[in-house]
């Protein structure tokens, strides 16, 4: 039990003023971030990155993931009491959730969602402290050529395992790793790609491209689709906590299922969002009572809440252990590691333990404080939503803009942000995804590096992929995922059952 | 999506837009592939050359956007379903071209100066907001940027003329 004497110790970094002030700030912020339509986990912890910019890195890191568990909190708020989902993996909340709110039982569903929510988060956080350790301490051993077969991996499970058009996702991605090459080589020190300008010298800093795509662009959508906020109020009183949470333990399969599969694709790169929708698939599908789902059931609150939430922070589960993270949020959050100095990966458990089991901890304590202030200031929150979106857009815009000159003290980054802004919001409408985008602009340069590098040590023998079992393994998986489809069909087609599309949930 | 009460009048469709895009992004691939060859795509003594990786991400890319295009050019799929109304395409308009002024405006007058008035003038033209709220709004926003960041949190935003005058 190494890793509790450890969490312990990381809970000693924790227990100072300024720390715990951070973190309510950061919670504050994040139930803004998650409330606000136009803004998201991704974008709205991008734009308050600077903020953090000056401070140590223990206490930076607590602050923003903070704002990413608000965030999470904060989606369910918008979901519930006005059917927009804040956040993409809160959109299985909107089916019952808003129904629950018409019918006057807003505080019960409101109720469920933080609860579950926490009992998902907790769960990952548990499997975080114990599994994270192990996992990196064996990738310690990854030289890189296995860093370059991970990456590989990740990337291929995007275009084997995604919903969307596989060019589309080819697109997207390959289009984020050219951009990351922009500027000066890591490994030559000679430039590319800059086309003679200065602006270009710098790189196309990925903070910047991603407020841009998906602060601006969703601004831009909000516009389109011109959004009237009409919701429901809603106060929480401690009557209806105790019951919902008397009530709670009879859903305890609901829960464990959720949780199970909320840390499963958590941890698979670009599954976020998935388990949410499977969490409430399921727990529909193993009903007694499957016709009263949609129409308000506790359950259908319970189920997704608790997977997106499980998944939501499983995703940092990569992240840590081998710098690889599972989530949009998760990316932003190691671009913020960057930032502050520290390189992630398996040697951040080695080198700076008070920043890892920090973190670890402010999960832990993050999540309790969040759940009893989500609880206890629902109405204020939920107020926001009636400020008109005439005065929320423009504060919006600013904020972006403050964020994306932040990074780097340019003035090209604002025209950066408003291009990549523009392009987000085509992409969008003509479905070619951004997370790909997101990720490969996060992982392009450390792929590469690793890539080159194995190159180097081999002298150009490709073989050098394959050259022991671990990496192997790693190459060829990544390989399968990435023909997944075309496997399943020709394993399909070899059993002579006719080709059909695969089967709906 | 369509509202009931205006008739929809599409601008483009999709497909005219995929086809855009794809034309696009195969201009872009081909530049920036020419461009890393020039830079050196091959091998030297010690490993890739630094052209060598982007050189065949840009080819990755152009293949996939040619695949896109010569997909949108043989389908009719999104032929008719609409990219965007024009009453749509009008209220997307009030948020860009707001913003690229902002953006302009930002290089002379600052961030906060600029602020003040794409909120304010937003609220007003946009929303139509009486104009003390917009005002008294937007200050207040503005005051509260510069404290959190230029003040607390030792974050410099830039400043134009009216800063400078009252001594930042």
């Amino acid at each position: 039990m190494e890793a509790l004497g450890l969490l312990l110790h990381g809970f000693e970094v924790l227990l100072t003023f300024k720390i715990l002030s951070l973190m309510m700030v950061g919670l504050v912020l994040g139930i803004f971030v998650g409330v606000l339509p136009g803004l998201g986990g991704p974008n709205g912890v991008a734009i308050l990155l600077p903020l953090t910019f000056t401070m140590d890195p223990t206490s930076a890191i607590v602050m923003l993931s903070c704002i990413y568990w608000g965030a999470l909190f904060g989606g369910a708020i918008t979901s519930i009491l006005f059917n927009i989902p804040g956040e993409a993996w809160s959109v299985a909340t909107t089916f019952d959730g808003y129904p629950m709110a018409q019918q006057g039982k807003a505080a019960e569903a409101l109720t469920a969602a933080f609860t579950s929510s926490f009992i998902g988060s907790l769960v990952a956080v548990l499997l975080i402290t114990f599994v994270a350790p192990s996992i990196a301490s064996f990738a310690l051993r990854f030289g890189p050529p296995e860093f370059f077969a991970v990456y590989l991996l990740t990337f291929c499970s995007f275009v084997g395992l995604g919903r969307e058009d596989k060019h589309k996702t080819v697109i997207s991605m390959a289009l984020g790793l050219l951009l990351t090459g922009i500027g000066m080589d890591t490994v030559s020190g000679q430039l590319r790609m800059t086309f003679g300008s200065d602006n270009l010298l710098r790189g196309i800093n990925f903070l910047v491209a991603v407020i841009g795509l998906f602060g601006i662009s969703e601004i831009l959508l909000t516009m389109e689709e011109r959004l009237a906020l009409r919701g429901h109020a809603a106060a929480i009183s401690l009557r209806v906590v105790l019951k919902v949470w008397k009530d709670m333990p009879r859903y305890w399969v609901t829960l464990l299922r959720s949780s199970v599969i909320g840390c499963w694709l958590g941890i698979t790169p670009g599954g976020a969002i998935a388990a949410s929708f499977m969490g409430y698939n399921l727990a529909k599908r193993f009903s007694k009572d499957k016709d009263s789902f949609g129409k308000g059931r506790i359950e259908g609150v319970f189920a997704p809440e608790t997977a997106a939430h499980a998944s939501g922070t499983a995703a940092l589960l990569p992240m840590l252990a081998l710098g690889i993270p599972g989530s949009g949020t998760a990316a932003i959050l190691l671009g913020g590691l960057m930032v502050w100095g520290l390189n992630p990966g398996p040697l951040l458990f080695v080198e700076h333990k008070d920043f890892v089991w920090g973190l670890i901890a402010s999960m832990y304590l993050g999540n309790i404080v969040g759940l009893v202030m989500v609880l206890s200031t629902v109405p204020l929150f939920a107020a926001v939503l009636r400020v008109p979106f005439a005065a929320i857009a423009p504060m919006i815009v600013v904020s972006c803009a403050v964020g994306a000159y932040a990074i780097q003290n340019a003035m090209f980054d604002i025209w950066l942000m408003l291009l990549f802004g523009a392009v987000g919001y085509v992409f969008k409408k003509i479905g070619i995804p951004l997370a790909p985008l997101t990720l490969a602009l996060v992982l392009g340069n450390r792929a590469e590096d690793s890539f080159r590098l194995s190159m180097i040590g081999s002298g150009g023998d490709m073989r050098v992929f394959w050259s022991n079992g671990l990496v192997g393994s790693i190459t060829t998986l990544a390989l399968a995922l990435l023909f997944w489809p075309l496997i399943a069909s020709g394993v399909e087609r070899l059993r002579g059952a006719p080709v059909k599309p695969p089967m709906q949930d | 999506m369509a509202d009931p009460a205006e008739e929809p009048r599409a601008v483009a469709s999709t497909r005219a837009v995929e086809i855009v895009v794809s034309l696009l992004l195969l201009a872009f691939a081909a530049l920036m592939g020419w461009d890393n060859w020039k830079s050196g795509a091959g091998w030297a003594s010690d490993g890739p050359k630094a052209g060598y990786f982007p050189f065949y991400l840009a080819l990755l890319l152009g293949a996939a956007s040619l695949f896109g295009l010569v997909k949108a050019l043989l389908s009719r799929a999104g032929a008719d379903k609409p990219f965007v109304h024009r009453e749509q395409l009008r209220r997307v308009m009030q948020v860009l071209v707001p913003t690229f002024l902002f953006c302009l405006l930002t290089q002379w007058l600052g961030l906060y100066v600029a602020s003040l008035l794409l909120i304010a003038g937003f609220m007003r033209f946009v929303g139509g907001i009486a104009w003390w709220k917009s005002l008294l709004t937007s200050f207040i926003f503005a005051i509260a940027m510069f404290v959190t960041f230029d003040v607390a949190f030792d974050v410099i935003m830039p400043k134009g003329p009216i800063e400078a005058l009252l001594g930042f």
